[in-house]
């Protein structure tokens, strides 16, 4: 164990000790008195900010199961910038609705925490204890509100199913041992890499239950019934965070596992996780539409959210891989933002998330109006917002990777979703007051607000920045491979036919006859072994002994 | 800072000064009337200023500006004007501060807003005409539906959310496919050179086969059909129009729909100019069932808002019909008409829009006689209505005659179906005109309705005027066209007899 071992895990760290002082500090606090926790959490957590940006390029690694590269780091910075807005709302919020602070803070952090161990997690079981270490934190969150029914029903409706996914995730990681004889996911994937494991039902049952884990927790179709239930049931507060830094590190972790160590069996789980994109986009958008409570609405939005991720994920290539980065980046800011709106016009006794709460709210609250609006405008993906750009980058994935039709069904569920998020500002500009008046939103909150919203359209204006970061924190998981995947395709017999992706959703001239004329079916070297290279190719004999 | 960049930013940037504008209680409501005129206005003066500038006797673009945006997608802030981008840029900052003063006093509340909504708006088409990147093109093209959704649904008549709604859910769900049309394009361009790109001149010159030709001709022609609106897709055109308050209608027919055309002959033909030959007949097809269609239902509208929406179908029709020709006469009559049909259709949504202002009704039943009440609005009227319905002399007639000149040499059976909606519009026309101004005052209430105010003047002036002066010199607006048609036609012709001499479908180019 070095010293480097230790600088890995200083991130994490930070938002741990944070939380520990809260706890310890609420045990010794008199009656009454009232501390500064909030001020205290986002102490810890730009602690943990500035750690990720120090330890930014020097691919450290922890104990030889966490690797604080590019790619964790750039998933933990998403972590934290969710954790720093659920705070920042919080100070607004927490005393408003009477919700225990110190354990609110406190167990924020211990989520930021478990999503950055899940976001540097090289070894599934301590993928596993990250995982763990959010869901843990963000149930008891859910179930905040004691004297709520329906926080208590989400939250135990949440806990329940999750420990269901828990427990397939876990058998995933134990038939992925027993196959492989690891749990490291570079070990593991040198061993499906190497070994002609095509026919092995095993890999097929790990791969399964590991996919089924991924799928609960980014709230893919069908896994996705908690969604509703746990998100509305929760503060809006800790719904902004676990509808962000939840998925987020879900997706990291997702991406670790199934983009590096099980890159050898894509062709098996593509089509999988294909049809498990087309669903969750149309169910999730169109049941989206049924729905009169905002955070509902907004649950179904998220859920189609992460159908558009998983179309990258289906991509596979470059573009997509830093695509899914990017695209989480936008998504993170844009619903804090949302969500951040509903928490802070809710009261005491009313959580003010109706849609018919929000009629005419431009005439009484002009700002968080017009803010909301901006955030609503992201989600669905109009320009010049930081949605628009994320939906382009990972569509031209798609594309690019020949997924037409996924592209297409993606760009018209992404219709279907501007008509209820249009419904909100239907309500809010353009539809008369009924009921009371929400009250006045304080200025830190507008602030918040407002910092989020400034970062949706610096996004969406400016984008190289973030979108330079993405693609080469990308580089840090797959370089390896990527190399080694080089050498092996100059030994590939050559490429005969156009042979894309298995898809049902091919490019309608994929099927035809290859144009001599054409260079070579639309590849170019770089393409080739991010897209083909890896896919296994049955009839190849070259294949296994390629390493 | 090029002037393009300038047409662009002076609305944006007046938006951000009325947005930071503190207005509690519409204290400032005048002054952020008058900044927002003034803005407008400067932004036609920039247009104006551009015109000068411009060099009629080169077909490529012009006054072009060029940054790198987002370099992984080779994606640049590139801007550029050629004869037929830059008139109905023109167009679009002489119409926008009439819209602003059509509005002056029958738009009463949150003026701050609807004064941003619609120099944002002017911003986006502007943006629009300019953009030589399909990125930024799209940018634009969706960022125009925000402030135009808000025009219609704050500020519109009774079904106003229904008609905002459903005019931001059509237009979203043609552009998407165009979007996925525009990923495509620029994935073939990074498979041919290794680079990606979604600059229109390289993609111009790039060779891409016809059967994805054909399909991404299909995504970008179904968005522009949506926009301009060519029937089957003009269902959202009558509510968006009559819903709208006529600022909205006035930008909306006057520069919103030529963005469908514009499309059309910018990115639509040229990128895909083998699926366009193939295509032609078909849209010709649709343009002239759409003169025909949108002339009759025209004729049987109670409502004199419904009625202009309708006649503007049928007039797009013309202009699309114009395109479809491919030829020299047919694509310089288009852009005319294009210019003539802002002009005019401009002015009578305007005439309307003053009609509902005094009466709060726009139904031709309530109106009867109006010659004697008020004879310099019917004069103005009278006048516009005659150029919309192209009488020799005015701005209509020059469009449509070389239009109908050019689909003559392409097919005489469009041109036979496509006169009679012409003839039809006047039909539609004089008849409302009878029924609206001629005869006695029937309803007591229109016995003492008051004239043009000086304001009203200042706005329909400048509507006549432009009419009559486009119709006596139509070479001012004819001559910047000429290159760029040119050069558009030889591309479209080109390849017109390439598939000519290839009879066998799916070959390659």
């Amino acid at each position: 164990m070095t010293a480097s071992s230790f600088d890995a895990i200083i991130p994490m760290a930070c938002a741990s000790i944070g939380a520990l002082v809260i706890m310890l500090a609420e045990a010794f606090r008199g009656k009454g008195e009232r501390m500064p926790f909030g001020i205290l959490g986002l102490i810890a957590l730009a602690a943990s900010g500035f750690s990720i940006v120090a330890l930014w390029g020097h691919n450290a690694s922890g104990f030889g199961v966490l690797a604080a590269d590019n790619f964790g780091l750039f998933v933990s910075a998403l972590a934290v910038v969710a954790g720093a807005f659920t705070v920042a709302f919080g100070t607004q919020v927490v005393g408003r609705d009477d919700l225990p602070a110190a354990e609110f803070y406190a167990l924020v952090l211990f989520g930021v925490a478990g999503m950055m161990m899940m976001a540097m997690a090289t070894d599934l079981l301590v993928l596993f204890i990250g995982l763990e270490v959010m869901s843990l934190a963000v149930y008891v969150l859910t179930g905040l509100r004691r004297n709520v029914m329906a926080s208590v029903e989400g939250a135990f409706k949440y806990f329940l199913l999750g420990g269901f996914a828990s427990a397939f995730f876990l058998y995933g990681v134990a038939f992925t041992f027993g196959v492989t004889g690891s749990t490291h996911l570079d070990k593991v994937g040198q061993f499906l890499a190497a070994q002609s494991m095509a026919d092995n039902p095993m890999v097929l049952l790990a791969l399964g239950l590991l996919a089924v884990g991924f799928a609960f927790k980014i709230s893919a179709v069908p896994f996705h019934m908690w969604t509703p239930d746990a998100y509305e049931g929760a503060p809006a507060v800790v719904t902004g965070f676990m509808s962000t830094g939840v998925k987020a590190a879900a997706f990291a972790g997702f991406m670790r596992v199934f983009l590096a160590a099980f890159e050898p069996f894509s062709a098996d789980w593509a089509p999988l996780l294909q049809w498990l994109a087309v669903a969750t986009m149309i169910v999730g958008t169109v049941v989206g539409v049924a729905q009169s409570n905002l955070k509902r609405m907004l649950a179904y939005s998220s859920i189609a959210h992460a159908g558009y991720l998983l179309v990258g994920m289906v991509a596979a290539n470059q573009i997509g891989k830093a695509a899914i980065l990017f695209y989480l980046a936008t998504y993170v800011v844009t619903n804090l933002a949302a969500f951040g709106a509903i928490a802070l016009l809710g009261t005491r006794e009313r959580a003010n998330d109706e849609l018919g709460d929000y009629a005419g709210l431009w005439y009484s609250h002009p700002a968080v109006a017009g803010l909301l609006t901006v955030a609503l405008l992201s989600l669905g993906g109009l320009p010049p917002t930081a949605g628009f750009i994320g939906k382009w980058y990972v569509f031209s994935a798609a594309v690019s990777a020949g997924y037409y039709g996924l592209a297409i069904i993606g760009m018209l569920t992404s219709v279907i979703s501007v008509f209820f998020y249009m419904r909100v500002v239907v309500m809010m500009y353009m539809t008369e007051r009924s009921s009371a008046v929400p009250p006045p939103v304080a200025a830190p909150g507008l602030v918040a607000l407002a910092v989020a919203v400034a970062m949706i359209f610096y996004l969406g204006v400016l984008p190289t920045g973030l979108l330079d970061l993405a693609a080469s924190s990308i580089g840090t998981i797959f370089e390896r491979r990527v190399r080694r995947r080089l050498a092996c395709a100059g030994r590939r017999p050559p490429v005969t036919s156009c042979d894309r992706p298995p898809s049902f959703f091919l490019q309608p001239h994929a099927a035809r006859a290859p144009d001599p004329s054409r260079p070579a079916c639309g590849r170019s070297l770089a393409d080739a072994e991010s897209r083909h290279d890896h896919r296994p190719d049955r009839a190849a004999p070259a294949r296994p002994d390629c390493h | 800072m090029g002037i393009l960049t300038l047409t662009v930013l002076v609305p944006i940037i007046g938006a951000l000064l009325l947005l930071l504008l503190p207005n509690e209680g519409g204290r400032r409501d005048g002054l952020i009337r008058w900044l927002a005129l003034g803005v407008s206005l400067a932004t036609f003066g920039v247009t104006l200023l551009m015109w000068s500038r411009f060099d009629p006797s080169l077909a490529g673009f012009q006054m072009v500006e060029q940054h790198p945006w987002i370099p992984v997608f080779g994606i640049n802030y590139a801007v550029g004007i050629d004869g037929i981008s830059m008139l109905l840029l023109v167009l679009t900052g002489f119409l926008t501060p009439i819209a602003l003063l059509s509005s002056w006093e029958s738009t009463k509340q949150h003026i701050k807003a609807f004064s941003i909504f619609v120099l944002l708006l002017e911003a986006a088409m502007v943006g629009v005409f300019i953009s030589l990147d399909l990125f930024l093109f799209y940018v634009f093209w969706d960022a125009m539906l925000i402030p135009m959704y808000f025009l219609i649904g704050i500020w519109g008549y009774e079904q106003r959310i229904y008609a905002a709604v459903k005019f931001m859910l059509y237009t979203m769900a043609g552009s998407v496919l165009m979007l996925v049309a525009i990923l495509g394009l620029g994935y073939l361009h990074s498979v041919a050179t290794g680079s990606y790109t979604f600059d229109i001149r390289q993609l111009y010159g790039m060779a891409i086969a016809s059967h994805t030709q054909y399909w991404f001709f299909l995504a970008f022609a179904v968005a522009f059909a949506i926009k301009v609106p060519l029937f089957p897709f003009h269902t959202w055109l009558p509510d968006a129009h009559v819903q709208a308050p006529t600022a909205g209608s006035i930008i909306l027919a006057g520069v919103l729909l030529k963005m469908g055309t514009y499309g059309l002959m910018r990115f639509a033909f040229p990128l895909f100019p083998e699926a366009a030959a193939y295509f032609a007949p078909y849209i010709g097809l649709l343009a002239v069932i759409g003169i025909v269609y949108g002339a009759l239902i025209a004729m049987v509208q109670p409502d004199m808002k419904k009625l202009v929406a309708y006649s503007s179908v049928s007039h797009l029709g013309v202009v699309v019909l114009g395109i479809c020709a491919m030829n020299q006469q047919g694509l310089q009559g288009a852009v005319y008409q294009m210019l003539a049909h802002g002009v005019s259709t401009g002015g009578l949504f305007l005439i309307v829009g003053m009609l509902s202002d005094r009466r709060h009704t726009k139904l031709i039943a309530e109106y009867g006689g109006l010659r004697t009440v008020m004879p310099k609005l019917t004069a103005g009227f009278l006048l516009v209505t005659l150029a919309s319905i192209g009488l020799p002399g005015m701005n209509g007639f020059v469009g449509e005659f070389l239009i109908l000149v050019g689909a003559f040499k392409w097919d005489p059976r469009f041109v036979i179906a496509a006169a009679t909606g012409v003839i039809l519009s006047a039909v539609y026309m004089l008849w409302m005109i009878q029924r609206v101004f001629y005869g006695p005052v029937t309803n007591p209430k229109n016995a003492s309705l008051p004239d043009l105010s000086p304001r009203e003047w200042v706005a329909l002036v400048p509507i006549v005027a432009m009419a009559v002066f486009m119709g006596l010199f139509p070479s001012v607006f004819l001559s910047p066209t000429e290159a760029a048609v040119r050069s558009l036609v030889e591309r479209l012709q080109s390849v017109q007899s390439v598939t000519v001499e290839q009879t066998a479908p799916g070959l390659h180019r």
